[in-house]
Formats: C-alpha cells, structure tokens, sequence
C-alpha cells in the first residue's frame, strides 16, 4: 500500500514521463514504474480526474488510454519532472561514482557512459547533489583488478573461463569451468556469477581467490534454468541441514562477529560475545577455534568443541 | 481516503505552478476540492498538506498575496521546481539502471530510484530501443546494516554535529564521542565515518560497526565546517594503513597441506623430515600471522621467529580449554 505522499511523488514523474513521449505503451509504462496495470490505470484516472474549480472550473490534465498505448494531450503545468532532492541526488551519485570506481581499468569499459552521466547529472541537480561529495566509496583490490577485466572481456565475448580457484575453509584449490554469468562486488569484493560446470550449478566466486583464469575458446553457454543470486538477500544462506554453532568470543575476537554472517549475538559480561552461527562444515570452525585461541571458545556442539582440543593437542605435539 | 488526498495534493500543485501571483489559502480552498466546511478543520488539514508538499522537495514560496492585503499567499516557481533539461543517451539509461539498483538498504534504493524516473521522464532518448541486452561490467551493491549509517548519511548531509558511544577494537568499554563529522566512507566494504572529534581535539576516523547505541544529531544544520583541503578517502585509508610485510617466518608444513602457504611463501623440501616442506614467508603483525598460522592446525609448525613461535603456542594452549 503505497501512502498518498509515495503516491504522489509517483504521479508528479509519470505525467512528464508520457508527456515527454506524447505515446506510450502501458506495459512498459507500468514496468519502468515498477507497478501493475491495473496501479497503472489508477494513477491515469487520478490525474484525469484532477479538477481546478476557480476561478474558472477546468481539467488541467487531458490523457487517453486505450489498446495498451498511453497519450497525453495536456499536461500543463506539470509537464516537467520535480528537480531532484538531495536524497535522491545523492544517493544516485555515489552509486554512479561507486560504479565508476568498479569499472576503471576495464574493457571494454562503461566508465564513459559513467562519467557523462555523472557530469550531467551533477549539473541538473546543482546543490542538492552537493553532499554526495562527503561520501565516498573505495573499492580497492589490486589483485582483482586485473582478474576483473580479463573476466569482464570473456563475459562481453560469451566465451567460458577455466578457474583455479582457492578456497580458504578447506586450504585448497580446485579447478573448475565457468560459464560467465555477471560480475558483482557485494561487501567491497568483487565476485564472478557464473554456472560451474563442476557444480552443475550457479556460484559465486570471489576474485581475490582466483589464482588463474584462462578464457577459452568455447562460448558460454549458461542454461535457462540458471537464477541469478539474489545478493541483496545476503550472499550466505542458511540451510536447515546446517549444524548450528555457538561460540563465546572475547572482546579481542568481537569482529567475528561482523566477519561471519551469524543466527543470533547475545551481549555478556566484560565485553564478551555469545554468537550462533550455521554452517554445513564445522572444519573450519575447528581452525578458526585455534586461530583465536583464549579469545574464543567452542560452546556447542560438544563434539566440537570435543575436536578443537585434539586438534590443539595434536599440533602442541609438535612443538616438544 | 488516500487516494482523495492525493487528488487534493496534485490539484494544489498543478494550480500553484500556473499562477504567477500568491494565492491565498482562501483562494486554493475554492479551487481544489476535498477540503471541509469548518474552519478549523480546514486549517489542520492545508497545514498538513504543505508539510506535506515540502516534504516532497517541492519549492512552495510564501509571500503576500495582494499589495494592500496582509494575507498570505503560496505560489511554486516553476524554475525552482522543474528539473533542467537533460537528454540521456541510450548508453546512458543502461547505466543510470545498473545504479539505480547499487543501494541495498530500501531507503537509499527508493532515492535512486525516485532519481532515475525523474530523469528518465525528463529525457525520451532514455529509452534505447528496449532489445539490449543489459551492458556487460560490474554491478556494484552497498549494503548500510550498520544502523549509525542513516543518521550520520543525515548529519553529513545537513553539515550537524553527532554525539555517539564508541567501543574500540579490543576493548570492553565504550567511550562517549562528539563528532563534527566530515565525511563517510566505504572502504573494502566497510563503512567508516571521519572527522573532528571535540574531546581530543583532533581528525578522528571510526568504523560504523563499533558505533554502539543510537547516533544522536546535536547542533543546528550548518554548524559543521570541513576545513579546506580535507581528503576523508585520505584519512581512512592512513587509519586502515596496510601494515609492511618486514617480518619473515619459517615454517614447517606438511607437503600436501598449508595451501596457501606454499603459493605465496618460499618451499624447499624439508631433508629431515620426508613430507615435509620448509617454508619461508614474509609477514607483518606477529600477533595477526601467530593466528593465521594456528589456522592450519597439526600440518604446520613455526621454527622461528622464537617470538611467532611462543604466540602459536599461546594460541593453542588456549584453545585446549
């Protein structure tokens, strides 16, 4: 339910939006706004029914609708789009500059596209975009880099890579083809989307973990059933036959917390952190465990909690 | 109810942008429609539905309405409210739609997309010919969990000072700051805040993660002034300094393990020991690499430095526990 302000703040940029094109297709209309139809047809009859009643009565806005085609005939005085505010200005401009600063140093490359938009879009708002210069967005991983526009050519030529790709958790490579999807940088890395061939399905893999790439001279071919990660929902799911975890962090080891995505943190005493996190692996708690040592304890499961200790034992075992 | 409203709104908007001269609220409650009888009730309502029209960003001016009148009147300049003309390329839209999709925090993601439509709608040439498929190129997402970034996004915004508690890395007690902030900043994925802190009287960078408790605005918009010169990416990139690599260790580590370790260190095969490698390596915090190293577990020991040596062991002594 979108309130009367949502509403028309919609309305004041749909009227010029047909009016600028005089003719419009419904079905587009309705999907560049993000709404049904039916929404759409709602809004065209509020605008149509707007009446001045003095000093003269009249109908300022005059549109028809009819076999999916939108026209505006009288608009008048909103005609024209609202200037941007400073919210919007500068929203939109860091997200251009961010943009920008992901695509410098490759190819083929948008950073044009970019630039003049950003040029034009500054000197439309004038000072409301001001703030957005206090705002800045660093992407800076110098070994993704290059990986970046060698992967960004082979997606823009729809050819398939040949990965070695490391993966921490286990300590090991693996090798793997690729079907290049989309490049993305969630969390300030930068990632490859692609359907892995190994996998027989869609991965992400992040750039600074790519020991190689090699394109080769086969095209990509990604099948139609592949989904794109819906990212914004948080780049590690969960999965009900994950094993939950809880680890008692000290203050020194609190940015595990902000490091690994966790199901619950509960506040203690001095500082500490209770964290409960699910995982379909636990080795890797097991070597985070010793990797903090007295920072952090295994609470639960007992088992291995039960691993850790052996495990210290073991490597202590090799220091007498 | 709502839509009535926003009839109401829309009525007043497209009467104030035609008239040249002030219109008083008299003058608007006899051409719009949908206001009450009662006076007061009247009243309550078009003071609502000002806020209301500014909240919006639009420009609604106040002046007198006639020369030897003492009402007042409101009127829309349209220079003030209309966006200036802008014509975006085909290239151009695509990019302004990878954007326009940047923000994922739905409050920043609806003022780029607010953006976006009002400059698509200035602009038909925005439209490409709709069978392009979208750009290759890297689509970068931001996310804002941290719950300090909204109110510091304001207060850097309207130039205001802040006041907020802050826990240090490492330590269990959080001290209270008063910020005159000057810039916020995404590095690597992290947001950070830089800027003047009273107390100590001097630049002061804090990552928005260790902001415990609301951040409050203090001070009136304006009060804030970013010296000249002042680079905040500068700053927090001095804060987050990468640390030099002048340390070097020598590990032990089993030949079919420690990954890693034998890519960006130095291997030969260990004579005593059949399995084994010996492994020099360069590294920076001893404290940081004495906990990267315990990460492997039993496929690596330290054979010196003595003192990277002792925290490995520290480490998995209290790890025993």
């Amino acid at each position: 339910m979108v309130t009367s302000a949502e509403r028309l703040r919609r309305l004041l940029a749909l009227v010029p939006y047909v009016a600028t094109r005089r003719v419009v297709g419904l079905a587009e209309t309705a999907a560049t706004f993000g709404m049904t139809e039916r929404e759409l047809i709602d809004d065209l009859n509020l605008a149509w029914c707007v009446e001045l009643r003095a000093p003269e009565p009249y109908c300022p806005i005059d549109l028809s609708y009819e076999d999916g085609e939108i026209s505006i005939s009288q608009a008048e005085s909103i005609a024209r789009p609202l200037r941007l505010a400073a919210d919007e200005a500068s929203a939109l401009l860091v997200a251009l500059r961010m943009l920008a600063e992901a695509a410098s140093g490759t190819e083929p490359s948008d950073g044009d596209a970019v630039a003049r938009l950003i040029a034009k879009i500054e000197d439309a708002a004038g000072a409301a975009g001001a703030a957005s210069s206090q705002v800045t967005i660093q992407i800076d991983q110098p070994n993704a880099r290059g990986m970046a526009a060698t992967l960004n050519a082979a997606l823009a030529a729809g050819k398939r890579v040949h990965l070695r790709y490391y993966v921490p958790k286990r300590d090991d490579a693996t090798e793997r083809d690729v079907d290049p999807m989309r490049l993305l940088v969630v969390e300030g890395r930068t990632y490859l989307e692609g359907w892995c061939r190994r996998a027989e399905g869609v991965r992400l893999f992040r750039l600074d973990r790519v020991l190689s790439v090699d394109v080769l001279d086969v095209p990509a071919e990604v099948p139609a059933r592949a989904e794109q990660v819906d990212v914004d929902a948080g780049l590690f799911r969960a999965s009900p036959a994950d094993v939950v975890v809880e680890l008692e962090l000290g203050p020194a080891a609190r940015s595990v917390a902000e490091d690994y995505p966790c199901e619950s943190m509960t506040e203690l005493a001095d500082g500490r952190l209770r964290i409960a996190l699910r995982t379909p692996d636990t080795a890797w708690v097991r070597r985070l465990a010793l990797r903090l040592g007295e920072d952090a304890r295994v609470v639960s499961p007992p088992a291995l909690a039960e691993e850790v200790a052996a495990s210290a034992a073991a490597t202590l075992a090799l220091y007498e | 109810m709502s839509k009535r409203r926003t009839e109401r709104l829309l009525s007043i908007v497209v009467l104030l942008l035609s008239s040249r001269r002030y219109l008083t609220a008299e003058q608007i409650r006899a051409a719009v429609s949908g206001y009450p009888e009662e006076q007061e009730a009247f009243k309550r309502m078009f003071e609502r539905d000002k806020e209301e029209l500014r909240d919006l960003g639009i420009p609604l001016e106040t002046g007198r309405a006639a020369s030897l009148d003492d009402d007042l009147g409101y009127r829309i300049s349209r220079q003030d409210y209309e966006l200036p003309e802008i014509h975006l390329e085909a290239d151009e839209a695509a990019v302004l739609g990878i954007a326009s999709r940047v923000w994922q925090s739905a409050e920043l993601a609806g003022a780029a997309k607010g953006a976006a439509l009002k400059l698509r709608a200035a602009s038909r040439e925005a439209d490409g010919d709709g069978s392009a498929s979208p750009p290759p190129g890297i689509q970068p997402r931001l996310s804002t969990q941290e719950p300090a970034f909204g109110p510091l996004w304001e207060a850097v915004r309207d130039r205001r000072v802040v006041t907020f508690d802050h826990l240090a890395s490492g330590r269990s007690e959080v001290t209270k700051r008063t910020l005159e902030p000057w810039g916020v900043v995404n590095r690597r994925g992290r947001w950070y805040v830089a800027g003047h802190d009273r107390a100590r009287n001097a630049p002061r960078v804090f990552r928005l993660s260790r902001i415990t408790g609301p951040v409050k605005l203090v001070g009136p918009p304006g009060s804030v002034k970013v010296p000249e010169g002042t680079d905040v990416r500068e700053l927090v990139k001095d804060w987050d300094k990468p640390l030099t690599r002048d340390h070097t260790a020598t590990l032990r580590v089993r030949a079919d393990a420690g990954f890693a370790l034998h890519r960006w260190g130095r291997a030969t095969p260990d004579p005593a020991n059949p399995g084994w490698d010996l492994i020099t390596i360069a590294y920076s915090d001893p404290d940081w690499y004495a906990g990267y190293v315990a990460w492997f577990g039993p496929d690596v020991v330290v054979l010196g430095p003595p003192e990277l040596r002792e925290a490995v062991i520290r480490r998995l002594k209290g790890a025993l526990t």
